[in-house]
């Protein structure tokens, strides 16, 4: 694997600059792993920019829609929603905020959680030429995607103010808190999405269930409906990782004091954990990938 | 001028030829690596596995112009994304010295939406410049790619031809200490092919290596200091390009009787069995006959028939025409059964080298035969070159 190998244009490559390819595995030298693991992130921070702007130009250049993409979805879910409970087809217990703003937060909140899974295997697949003929610092494809969620995520949030406002909803001081419970929704949801990565580049079926089990998982979550009463159903709920972080964040947003904030930062913890866990597998799976990819 | 750049020892590679099977040993080597074994498998074999390249080692020293020459899926390409670093060799050890340019592909990551401007950015980050460096070769580049005022348009309003002009330019404004070149300027027009190896020559200069994958031996016996020639995997590697050069063409070779190759002696309803020049020798001068023997079922109308000869000193043909050039009409028919041609007045000294006889149908519309015949061009006393000289008093 790459031992050493200098992106950064501008130095005296000639004395420092070895690079070794070889069979051997990177895991073999951890500390030599996690420091080009670092260097290389570090190195990618120009391109990773320089592919989201590209991406984010190129997507609303060629719609009529334009940013309305952003949030067509989540608009159209939470409509069916309030359609659903204000016609009486699903009865859902009392939230302590107006339907319609729980929903319409939920799914909003929900929306950049998506769109942050989805990121990774996304930027991998569509960046197959590129990984196939050029040799760069890999990192920069998961940074864009987040660059590119934190886009998208922040005209849905402009959107979600004008309508707190509309509906006399004023957010507190808890406000300060609010980017602290998006970027953990979007470090959870890269982790998951990057963890998916290595097999669903090599077998599709993972990019076509993913949508389903994202179904799924959102209604194991107080998206848009809260925790259920009824204590199996509330227990799973409570299980599901992406509770905490979902209420939480909701709370900041609404001024209401978080119930789970413990649990949210253990489960931030573990995202941090995870994270660097997949960062490692995504680089062995990298070269692999390629090779498979083009055999 | 005497460092070594790229060491390559004993590298190989495998790879599978069922995509299912592929896919899955792709799952089991990640499982390898990340459990910290290597993933070449003792270097064994599984089902379905070849060797796509095997045990290739050589070394290049600055200013080194190497020729990866050989046939299509011998390895060449799959070395070269070796030497890349965009896949692990199984085996073996690879060690670059130095930033390394790879022009595997021209105009990878460009977007088809985005402005060249734009794209030139994007394209430059991927190759590891940042936007200061970029912002100073900027006009260097625009102008090496001759794209003038469509800089603000589209890259999907481009011609193929610019686009690979703007991958060219931004990926030579990196001033790398080893360039990898993979059959990317067989695209280009004359001007441009011209323009690039102006660029490539005066980055040999400065004692860039330049690793050069292509099927073109005029370009690699023109510019290369040393040859690999693949071969199924394996490598031989010459000192002399020339050498080089003339190991591919016999890879090409099927040696039959009298070391007469036939690449195609015809159809279903034609066969040409027999085919002959009635000598070995050819002095300054002398004429020949091919005469030629078949068999045919159907008639072939004015056909074509191409007569070439080729030396080994040169790369492309010291001679060429076809029947159609001097106006001669050749019909094989059922009857006659046979034909033969002169050619007169072969003018080529001290070589060694092979007549090429092709035969068209009417309109090249198939190619019925197609062989090369070996044949030694003698000299007269004190020739040495290949060409033969002749004096004229009457030129004004």
């Amino acid at each position: 694997m790459k031992q050493n190998t200098d992106q950064q244009p501008g130095n005296n490559f000639i004395h420092s600059n070895i690079t070794v390819y070889s069979p051997e595995s990177s895991v073999k030298h951890p500390v030599h792993m996690i420091y080009y693991m670092f260097r290389d992130l570090f190195a990618s921070r120009e391109l990773a920019w320089r592919l989201a702007i590209r991406d984010i130009s190129a997507q609303y250049r060629q719609t009529a829609l334009g940013l309305l993409w952003a949030f067509i979805l989540p608009i159209a879910n939470t409509i069916t929603w309030i359609f659903l409970s204000s016609s009486g087809i699903v009865t859902i217990r009392n939230t302590a905020l107006p339907y319609p703003i729980y929903v319409f937060t939920g799914t909003m909140i929900w929306a950049i959680f998506m769109d942050a899974v989805n990121a990774p295997l996304q930027q991998t697949t569509g960046a197959k030429q590129m990984l196939a003929k050029i040799n760069f610092p890999k990192e920069a494809l998961v940074m864009s995607g987040i660059y590119q969620t934190l886009f998208n995520g922040a005209i849905k949030i402009v959107l979600l103010f004008l309508v707190l406002m509309l509906f006399k909803i004023f957010p507190g001081w808890t406000l300060v808190f609010f980017p602290f419970g998006i970027l953990s929704l979007i470090l959870a949801g890269t982790a998951i999405g990057l963890l998916l990565t290595p097999v669903g580049m090599l077998y599709t079926d993972i990019g076509k269930a993913l949508p389903l089990l994202m179904q799924f998982l959102m209604f194991l979550s107080p998206v848009v409906y809260p925790i259920p009463s009824t204590p199996w159903a509330a227990a799973i709920f409570k299980l599901n990782p992406i509770t905490p972080l979902i209420l939480t964040t909701r709370d900041w947003l609404t001024d209401f004091s978080p119930e789970y904030l413990g649990y949210f930062f253990l489960i931030n913890v573990l995202v941090i954990v995870l994270l660097l866990v997949v960062w490692i597998i995504y680089r062995a799976a990298i070269p692999i990938l390629i090779e498979r990819m083009s055999a | 001028m005497n460092e070594t750049l790229v060491t390559v020892e004993n590298v190989s590679k495998k790879f599978c030829r069922d995509l299912k099977r592929s896919l899955w040993y792709g799952m089991k080597d990640l499982g390898s690596e990340l459990v910290g074994r290597s993933h070449n498998y003792d270097g064994r074999l599984r089902k379905d596995e070849f060797w796509a390249v095997k045990d290739v080692s050589f070394e290049l020293k600055r200013g080194d112009f190497l020729g990866l020459i050989g046939r299509n899926g011998a390895g060449k390409t799959t070395l070269l994304r070796m030497l890349n670093g965009l896949i692990k060799p199984d085996k073996g050890r690879i060690e670059m010295h130095g930033r390394v340019g790879a022009l595997i592909a021209l105009g990878a990551g460009f977007n088809p939406i985005l402005t060249g401007r734009e794209n030139i950015y994007v394209n430059a980050a991927v190759l590891g410049l940042s936007k200061k460096e970029t912002d100073a070769r900027f006009d260097e580049i625009v102008e090496f790619a001759e794209l003038g005022e469509f800089i603000d348009s589209p890259v999907q309003s481009y011609s193929s031809g610019m686009a690979v002009r703007l991958g060219f330019a931004v990926a030579t404004a990196l001033e790398p200490d080893i360039l990898l070149l993979d059959e990317v300027l067989a695209v280009g027009d004359f001007g441009f092919m011209k323009k690039c190896f102006n660029k490539i020559g005066a980055l040999k200069k400065k004692g860039v290596v330049i690793v050069f994958v292509s099927h073109s031996m005029h370009m690699v016996s023109a510019n290369s200091n040393k040859v690999v020639l693949m071969k199924d995997g394996f490598h031989k590697e010459y000192e002399n390009p020339a050498d080089g050069v003339e190991a591919y063409f016999n890879l090409f070779q099927k040696n039959g009787d009298q070391g007469i190759e036939k690449v195609c002696i015809g159809n279903n309803s034609i066969n040409f069995h027999h085919v002959d020049i009635h000598t070995k020798v050819l002095r300054p001068g002398d004429s020949f006959v091919v005469s030629i023997l078949y068999n045919t079922d159907v008639d072939y109308l004015d056909a074509e028939v191409d007569i070439a000869i080729s030396t080994s000193h040169e790369v492309s043909n010291h001679f060429q025409a076809t029947n159609k050039a001097y106006k001669k009409v050749i019909d094989l028919n059922k009857e006659s059964k046979s034909l033969c041609i002169k050619i007169n007045d072969v003018r080529v000294n001290n070589a060694t080298g092979n007549i090429h006889i092709a035969i068209w149908s009417h309109n090249r519309e198939e190619l019925l035969f197609w062989c090369r015949i070996p044949v030694e061009f003698r000299g007269v006393d004190h020739a040495t070159g290949n060409s033969f000289l002749d004096v004229f008093y009457d030129i004004k």
